[in-house]
């Protein structure tokens, strides 16, 4: 299997999900600068976290347009499976690749801390590796995780079952908003991730790559990147 | 030539700093203050001297960068001279 990670100015989860890849693959994969022209042929295109151009005008914004993107929005157009990773997420949905957008947290902090999900859809090879309505512990650092969507598409989402995970309490359980609830950042519908039409593409704010090895201090990553060489290897 | 663009949130969409720029103004004895909503002023000076075109360039580029169409509505004002 042949996996690439996107390197922006900026991006600081990007080392993090090359080990991560590394460890569930066995092999090396590719890193590639933002500025190339083109992502060399490969069976999975990762764009990691972080803070790509700053954020400056809108987290996501710049590195939409930035030209490995009008490549990688041909690749996931035909069929190319694509995992954006919180501020890859909001990449994913500024070039258009997904839809909604991811809004300033609604209480304005950045958060940083554990959270649970509920595996939504098994049936991607992004969630496989999960069982249906698993709760996994996945930690989250961003500032603009609130995801929004018009009424329309939300239907469409969830008619679809294009909603991956969703945030929830220890037992399973959605609601609970503010301080000490489930929903970290006032995400519509408790939206943690969300698919493409064709289930090959995945945005998620949450960091499975950060918990993908027990000396980590938890392992509910590793099943996203096992589940994806098992599908795609 | 230049253009003036204000990029605000639709309306309907939660504005959770102008609510908190709300609250800080009320706090300081502002309090005739019904809502806030906070947005984007953007300047660009233009090569193009004809105001319709460049109106029309304008537009384009908020709707393909300076404003996310999803949640924001944007204002062009074009400065002649």
């Amino acid at each position: 299997m042949k996996t690439a990670v996107i390197v922006f100015p900026g991006s600081n989860c990007d080392r993090d999900v090359q080990v991560a890849l590394r460890q569930s693959m066995g092999t090396e994969p590719l890193m590639v600068w933002h500025g190339d022209a083109s992502v060399p042929d490969v069976d999975l295109i990762v764009v990691p976290g972080g803070f790509s151009y700053g954020d400056y005008l809108r987290s996501g914004a710049m590195a939409a347009q930035s030209p490995v993107m009008r490549d990688i929005v041909a690749k996931a157009n035909r069929g190319v499976p694509v995992l954006g990773i919180c501020n890859g997420f909001q990449v994913l949905t500024e070039c258009g690749l997904l839809p909604g957008v991811l809004m300033r947290n609604a209480n304005l902090k950045f958060v940083c801390k554990d959270v649970y999900l509920r595996t939504e859809a098994t049936d991607t090879p992004f969630t496989s590796g999960y069982e249906q309505d698993q709760v996994i512990r996945i930690p989250v650092a961003h500032h603009d995780g609130n995801y929004f969507a018009d009424d329309d598409t939300l239907k469409r989402l969830r008619d679809e079952n294009r909603i991956a995970f969703r945030y929830v309490n220890a037992d399973g359980q959605t609601g609970n908003e503010g301080r000490n609830g489930a929903n970290p950042n006032g995400s519509l519908d408790d939206i943690a991730g969300v698919m493409n039409e064709g289930r090959t593409v995945l945005g998620l704010m949450p960091h499975p790559e950060r918990l993908s090895d027990p000396t980590l201090g938890g392992n509910d990553g590793r099943p996203m990147f096992d589940g994806l060489v098992a599908a795609l290897g | 030539m230049k253009a003036k663009v204000h990029v605000t949130l639709k309306q309907g969409v939660l504005d959770p700093q102008g609510k908190a720029v709300q609250h800080a103004l009320a706090a300081l004895g502002f309090d005739g203050v019904n809502d806030v909503r906070q947005g984007k002023f953007i300047e660009l000076e233009l090569t193009e001297t004809d105001p319709k075109k460049a109106e029309t360039e304008v537009e384009a580029m908020c709707q393909k960068l300076l404003a996310n169409m999803v949640i924001e509505d944007y204002r062009v004002d074009i400065l002649e001279g």
